[in-house]
């Protein structure tokens, strides 16, 4: 594979993880169990959304078809998205956003840390900038994450609840295919086992402080990096896309 | 509405510019961690502060309004307490 499409291929995977998630977060606008919390989760999303326009501009640039971030956005089809599926799971209640953003946080903390060092210089800055935002996400997240585990009966079952319904889309977070191979090969981007390490003892010591448990199944969703979604994914991009669709090209 | 509710904390902010905290308004949080990160997020979005201090409201003790006569009226009429009644030397810069 060219080296210069599977870099495109890359970033646009990280793009659209951010972009989809911050969506999620979105949803939670005006809706927040609290309000400051309602402003926490928005300002993660417009953290995520930041992340994800840069991200994009990186991704057209490489393309060099002359597309833009807002293209790449808000117009492609469901297939050419390659999120991974943790991100477009519905929010649920609290405890189900909170733990979908851990295990998103635990992950992305160690990937943009690691990428600081990629002789990509555009995306090394990218991650430089980035991972200051990630840092406090997973500050934020683990704080309630604890608290929900460690908290009343409720909090702990619904934590709980939320573990063993996300687990089975948290093993997609390390996929590997041919894309990442090319570039690991030419030492552009991390080792994804070391990042599943560091991802593994963030959400081993969480959760054991939270009082919650790892499941002890091994099913493994995937699909996500190809553009396989889940049922979904069609309806978030309805919402995300609406507005470009019905007026193509329209600014505000 | 549920009377279960999560104290409320008072939040002081320190600027860039500025050398002490001070009081910008308060907030709802379980705990002190929660309630700093709440004041990250409601009142430094814009880059108002380098430091932030949270104290529970319940711990702050305030004068009564009612006792606003007795308590600062009488240095209203002690003039002689501002230091207006020095003559400053020529020499003095920075005063």
């Amino acid at each position: 594979m060219m080296e210069q499409s599977a870099l495109f291929e890359y970033v646009l995977r990280m793009s659209d993880d951010s972009l989809i998630l911050a969506q999620r977060l979105g949803e939670w606008c005006g809706h927040g169990p609290i309000l400051e919390e309602d402003i926490a989760l928005t300002n993660i999303s417009l953290d995520l959304i930041g992340q994800a326009i840069s991200l994009y501009d990186l991704a057209a640039n490489l393309e060099g078809k002359g597309r833009n971030h807002d293209q790449l956005a808000y117009m492609r089809y469901e297939l050419e998205y390659k999120n991974v599926l943790l991100v477009e799971q519905p929010n649920g209640d609290f405890a189900m956003t909170m733990l979908r953003q851990f295990f998103f946080d635990a992950f992305r903390l160690p990937l943009y840390e690691a990428l600081m060092q990629s002789p990509v210089e555009q995306l090394a800055a990218i991650a430089a900038k980035s991972v200051k935002e990630t840092r406090y996400h997973l500050k934020h997240s683990s704080e309630w994450v604890i608290r929900m585990g460690d908290g009343t009966d409720e909090s702990h079952k619904r934590a709980q609840d939320a573990i063993d319904h996300l687990w089975r889309y948290t093993h997609e977070l390390f996929y590997v295919d041919a894309i990442d191979h090319a570039l690991l090969a030419d030492g552009k981007i991390p080792n994804m086992e070391t990042i599943q390490a560091k991802w593994m003892t963030t959400v081993t010591s969480i959760l054991q402080e939270a009082t919650l448990e790892i499941p002890k199944n091994n099913w493994k969703f995937e699909g996500g990096r190809e553009g396989r979604h889940s049922e979904h994914m069609g309806y978030l991009l309805a919402d995300l896309q609406y507005m470009q669709r019905a007026y193509p090209n329209m600014e505000w | 509405m549920s009377t279960n509710e999560w104290p409320l904390w008072e939040v002081f902010i320190r600027s860039k510019q500025g050398l002490n905290h001070k009081h910008v308004g308060s907030l709802r949080a379980p705990d002190a961690t929660l309630a700093l990160e709440n004041a990250r997020d409601v009142y430094t979005r814009r880059s108002e502060g380098i430091s932030i201090w949270v104290v529970e409201s319940a711990h702050i003790h305030a004068t009564d309004i009612d006792d606003a006569a007795s308590f600062f009226e009488p240095s209203d009429t002690k003039i002689y307490r501002h230091p207006t009644f020095y003559e400053v030397p020529d020499g003095v810069k920075h005063m």
